[in-house]
């Protein structure tokens, strides 16, 4: 694969409401990704800052195929997740400000989002480092009959990871119900995917373990939602785990340091072209479901919440450097 | 220790696999998993027939995957289990380092509290079984580093038998450090020998001349040599540390202001190990208590060789303990 544009049309009938609420979802995401890159050059947010744009199509299609029981494990590339998810937008910003209403009380930061009620468990920032805990997630529920599925989000620089083979083949020999999720934005890091895998269909890789696999075009919401629905049914069967692939792309730097010497501007204006968001659009407005005053609406609400998580990370209050040494160790005993 | 009196003979190994039958049974939560820990019996025989017993599911043998493993175990901690994974060796456990510092280690940290990781890792540690330079290194010093785990080296029947449960019990990562030369050590625990705490030191002698702080096996080289030592007049207070991290500093501090001196052996490395720690301590809270500088009795920095007496050059010996006690007795009296 190259890193051209895949040119499949955007597909599949859908109801409105439906609709709306998936583009109102990659709203949400491009909107709140848009105001993190503000904030963090006003410097209101530090550390690393990895920002999903261009992506949202993956996250938001995923999401909608999982139950609010599945547990969902992710990279740190994690806001559009966490957001789809259903973890508030002033909780994930108020964690990136480092305050303690965050979701992880500022102990986290961007790139380790955590939530009880949704069943997100991060956020995690060593390539490949999630994988193995999907594996224990989905033992411990098949272990007593739990209905749930686990969902493990990747890019294509995890597959170069030891880390993917022994969960792929230890999923596999257990008949896990783990979705392995890539989200190949077709650079790990700066290290374009010819350049780093000797074989660059990653599908491939699953049949090595005799794993169901499929690709899916990144950029389509719907085409997203159908495949992961697919790859979620096949799992919650019963049937084991299954490896989906989501070719995509990250419109910008792998985060706030990168110059991007690594690829041209040709080609990430290509890309733009297949916007996820505005493909999305397009169809909507060419099926009569979606028109200039709703999607006005909907950007209206968008903004209205981001400020609103703004506002609820400016008011925020930092953790006393009392508690500093908390959080090593449980303050209660195990039931 | 309680118990109805009834005496029963047991060896480490015996020990250790009580303790995880009788966990097994009473927690539905719990399960064993590592490589050859099933239909193997486990590399050194210590889950023999626990897979007859408990069956595939509750004793289950993975592929050479440590990362993966390992990490399933983290998963699975967190959503419920109380698992006990099995790591062969300490120098193998460096292939799930990622997962143990940066998962298991942060993860209550880094989700503001949200979620702590109930997970038990086992694996033997230690040399003098001449298996060379990577499968007989120290390194629970190293894990002793990492705050947010805590890191228990059994040396007794007692411990092995009783380490388990509690650590079991505990909401956050434990490791624990078994010596592979302490398996095949025979004696006698009471039938009903149940949990013990994880957090104290013990003084496994009493001597007001010298405290000699170790753990592990080498606790047995400290307690033979205090035997030698106490002929030549010159009675040693025995500190087995039993838990590296936290370390029970009230202890070791309350046997040196008693005794004035002060050896610390260690199986591990001398440089930044867990005997410079001790020392640090020692100096930052009981220094005007020293009759005489504090000394270390550690492994030579070389990695572990094959021949024999090599491997028991490079070692802690008795031999050693009793001569730095009594140079360290003698020039300070």
């Amino acid at each position: 694969m190259n890193a051209a544009p895949m040119n499949t049309t955007v597909t599949t009938p859908v109801e409105r409401e439906h609709a709306l609420h998936l583009l109102h979802q990659m709203l949400r995401i491009r909107r709140f990704e848009a105001r993190a890159a503000e904030l963090y050059g006003a410097m209101k947010i530090r550390g690393f800052l990895h920002l999903y744009d261009g992506e949202e199509a993956v996250a938001v299609g995923v999401m909608e195929a999982l139950t609010p029981d599945d547990n969902i494990v992710a990279t740190y590339r994690e806001h559009g997740h966490a957001l789809a998810r259903g973890i508030s937008a002033g909780a994930i910003m108020a964690e990136m400000y480092g305050k303690q209403e965050g979701c992880a009380r500022g102990r986290g930061g961007s790139m380790h989002l955590f939530d009880a009620a949704t069943r997100f468990y991060g956020g995690n920032a060593i390539v490949g480092g999630c994988l193995p805990l999907a594996i224990g997630f989905a033992l411990a529920d098949k272990m007593r009959g739990q209905e749930r599925i686990t969902c493990c989000f990747f890019g294509d620089g995890a597959v170069a990871e030891g880390e993917f083979h022994e969960s792929m083949n230890l999923a596999a020999l257990w008949r896990l119900p783990v979705l392995f999720l890539c989200e190949n934005n077709l650079y790990a890091m700066g290290t374009a995917l010819e350049r780093h895998q000797s074989v660059t269909d990653l599908t491939r890789k699953a049949a090595s373990y005799d794993v169901p696999a499929a690709a899916v075009d990144g950029q389509d919401v719907l085409a997203v939602e159908a495949a992961a629905r697919t790859a979620v049914a096949a799992v919650r069967s019963g049937a084991g785990p299954y490896f989906l692939e989501c070719r995509t792309y990250r419109f910008r730097g792998h985060s706030a340091f990168d110059t991007e010497l690594y690829r041209t501007k040709d080609e990430v204006e290509q890309w733009k072209q297949r916007d996820p968001i505005r493909l999305f659009i397009h169809l909507l407005m060419d099926e009569g479901l979606l028109s200039e005053t709703d999607l006005a609406e909907l950007e209206r609400k968008v903004a209205d919440e981001i400020e609103a998580a703004v506002a609820f990370a400016e008011a925020g209050t930092w953790e006393p450097v009392e508690d500093l040494e908390r959080f090593v160790y449980s303050e209660r005993r195990s039931p | 220790m309680s118990g109805n009196g009834q005496m029963v003979p047991m060896t480490y190994r015996e020990a250790v696999r009580e303790a995880m039958r009788e966990a097994m049974r009473k927690d539905e939560r719990v399960f064993l998993m590592g490589e050859d820990v099933g239909r193997y019996g486990g590399c050194f025989a210590v889950s023999k027939g626990l897979l007859q017993e408990f069956g595939p599911e509750r004793v289950r043998d993975t592929p050479l995957s440590e990362s993966a493993f390992v990490g399933a175990g983290i998963g699975a901690a967190m959503n419920g289990m109380r698992p006990i994974v099995e790591v062969m060796t300490v120098n193998f456990s460096l292939l799930a380092g990622d997962q143990i510092l940066n998962n298991a280690a942060t993860i209550l940290h880094m989700s503001g509290g949200l979620f702590n990781v109930p997970l038990v890792i086992r694996m033997a540690t230690g040399a003098g079984r001449q298996v060379a330079a990577q499968h007989s290194h120290s390194l629970e010093g190293w894990f002793a580093h990492i705050p947010g785990i805590k890191v228990i080296t059994p040396a007794t029947l007692e411990d092995a038998r009783g380490m388990l449960w509690t650590a079991l019990e505990d909401p956050d990562p434990v490791l624990i450090f078994e010596h592979a030369s302490l398996y095949n050590m025979a004696g006698e625990l009471p039938a009903s020998a149940g949990p013990v705490d994880i957090d104290r030191a013990r003084v496994r002698r009493s001597g007001a001349d010298v405290s000699i702080i170790t753990y592990g096996a080498c606790l047995f080289k400290a307690l033979e040599a205090a035997e030698t030592l106490a002929r030549d007049g010159i009675e040693a207070d025995v500190v087995d540390l039993r838990t590296l991290r936290p370390l029970d500093d009230e202890t070791f501090l309350a046997s040196v202001a008693k005794t004035h001196r002060a050896v610390i052996v260690d199986e591990g490395w001398r440089s930044v190990g867990i005997s410079a720690e001790v020392s640090a301590r020692i100096m930052e809270r009981a220094f005007y208590e020293l009759d005489a500088p504090v000394e270390r009795i550690c492994s030579v920095e070389v990695p572990m060789p094959y021949a024999r007496h090599l491997e028991q050059a490079a070692l802690p010996q008795a031999e050693t303990i009793v001569a730095t006690v009594q140079r360290m007795v003698h020039a300070h009296v």
